[in-house]
């Protein structure tokens, strides 16, 4: 049996729109990954604590609220706490492009914003996953 | 022993997710550290939830598992759902009504796709059954993907089996067929806040009448997720089978068909790599399909040659 990506999609905080997390599940899906959806209103601890009992390669993060530099950055802290360093973690969602550097600057390796082909996202994935 | 068991049997999460997912991978790495976990299995109680997609069997779980997180229990969650047979990638959407469980400690969830098992549970369902059960769980849930009427593989892992259903999925025939309903040692009708639940329960209570020479009469329970209704009554009953069956010779023969499950399983999956693993086999095989496709051999005789080359 060969390894297959395993990639956890969350949605942090109070926003309730997940089309684009649902779209990108799917997307990840059809590539042949098994995506476990976990659904609204994840606090990071969840995020985290779900991530490392289903053993994941990626965790993506969706929010179209705009508390992104809070809550992303939340995530990405409690990963270098819980010593998850192999782990790939993207965002996606409403996110100025003014706030990508300071957000890869706290350990969120990429961002997809609106109009990304799931093509790209999936082909990321795929090139950076880390083990 | 190596870290990787050690940990495991402390109860180590990260341990415990890294070793299942080795043995999902049928990673070689694995087969050490199950070797040695396997002495200290046999005490968690599993229970097998089963039913039509939709039945709201993640959501009982999420009920059951905190009254029994109330009792003080340790719980392992195994979520099956199904795998695509077209991309071989999965959809795992168990969680989203567990959520409030991630945290606590005591609980330990695991999200797994089919990947081409048949009858409703994961190849690896025996492996990740031990390891849960030597690291320490006292309880095993284990919530099979949505069934249909002839998915029963789960009375292979479980010890008290749970059949889910729903007010208005058919009239009292469904219930005399074969399959699904004869696997039950438990019947759950779920969203009992909905109408029509008294006839599925009399439905269900006149088929359970018939088993007259059953000595386990078989409960039905009304529960609503929702509303939080028959969850206690349900953990009283999966606890009076428990006691039923180490009262009589019942648990035994279970576990018996487990183990025996386990090792003809194990068996099949070491026949066939020995077999794709050897070159001369294998291009022995590729040989044979060559035959049987123009019709000069047909699949028995094929078999045999490769089990007579295999003996040698």
């Amino acid at each position: 049996m060969a390894k297959k990506i395993r990639v956890l999609i969350a949605k942090p905080g109070l926003d309730g729109h997940d089309r684009g997390a649902k779209v990108v599940a799917r997307a990840l899906r059809d590539a042949g990954m098994e995506v476990i959806y976990t659904g609204l209103h994840q606090t990071a601890e969840q995020i985290v604590a779900s991530a490392i009992q289903e053993d994941v390669d990626v965790i993506g993060l969706s929010l179209l609220s705009g508390a992104h530099m809070t809550l992303f950055i939340d995530v990405a802290k409690l990963m270098k706490t819980q010593e998850l360093t192999d782990v790939l973690l993207i965002g996606g969602g409403i996110i100025p492009q003014e706030d990508i550097p300071a957000l890869k600057k706290a350990g969120i390796n990429e961002i997809f914003g609106p109009g990304t082909p799931v093509d790209d996202i999936v082909c990321y994935i795929q090139k950076n996953v880390k083990r | 022993m190596t870290d990787l068991t050690t940990k495991v049997l402390t109860g180590d999460t990260r341990s415990i997710a890294r070793l299942i997912s080795l043995v999902e991978n049928a990673d070689p790495e694995a087969i050490s550290s199950m070797k040695t976990l396997y002495s200290h299995t046999g005490n968690a109680h599993v229970v097998g939830v089963t039913g039509v997609m939709g039945s709201g069997k993640s959501s009982l779980l999420f009920e059951l598992t905190k009254t029994y997180r109330h009792l003080g229990k340790k719980v392992g969650i195994i979520a099956i759902d199904p795998t695509s047979p077209f991309s071989g990638g999965a959809l795992l959407g168990d969680r989203i009504r567990m959520t409030e469980l991630s945290t606590d400690a005591g609980v330990f969830i695991r999200s797994m796709g089919t990947r081409g098992a048949l009858g409703g549970l994961t190849n690896a369902v025996f492996d990740v059954v031990d390891i849960l059960d030597a690291s320490g769980m006292d309880i095993i849930l284990i919530e099979t993907v949505g069934v249909g009427q002839d998915e029963v593989e789960i009375v292979k892992v479980a010890d008290t089996i749970i059949v889910v259903t729903v007010p208005g999925l058919g009239d009292a025939v469904q219930t005399i067929k074969a399959g699904l309903m004869e696997i039950a040692d438990i019947f759950v009708v779920n969203k009992a806040d909905k109408p029509g639940v008294e006839q599925t329960i009399a439905e269900l209570q006149s088929m359970v009448d018939l088993a007259i020479d059953r000595d386990w009469k078989i409960p039905i329970i009304a529960t609503s997720a929702k509303e939080r209704k028959g969850v206690s009554t349900l953990i009283e009953n999966i606890a009076a089978h428990t006691s039923y069956m180490h009262e009589t010779h019942v648990f035994e023969n279970r576990r018996r068909i487990r183990y025996e499950a386990e090792l003809l399983e194990l068996i099949r999956k070491r026949v066939i790599s020995y077999v794709l693993d050897d070159e001369k086999l294998k291009s022995q095989v590729e040989c044979c399909l060559q035959r049987i496709s123009v019709r000069e051999l047909d699949p028995y005789t094929a078999a045999d040659e490769i089990l007579n080359a295999l003996l040698k």
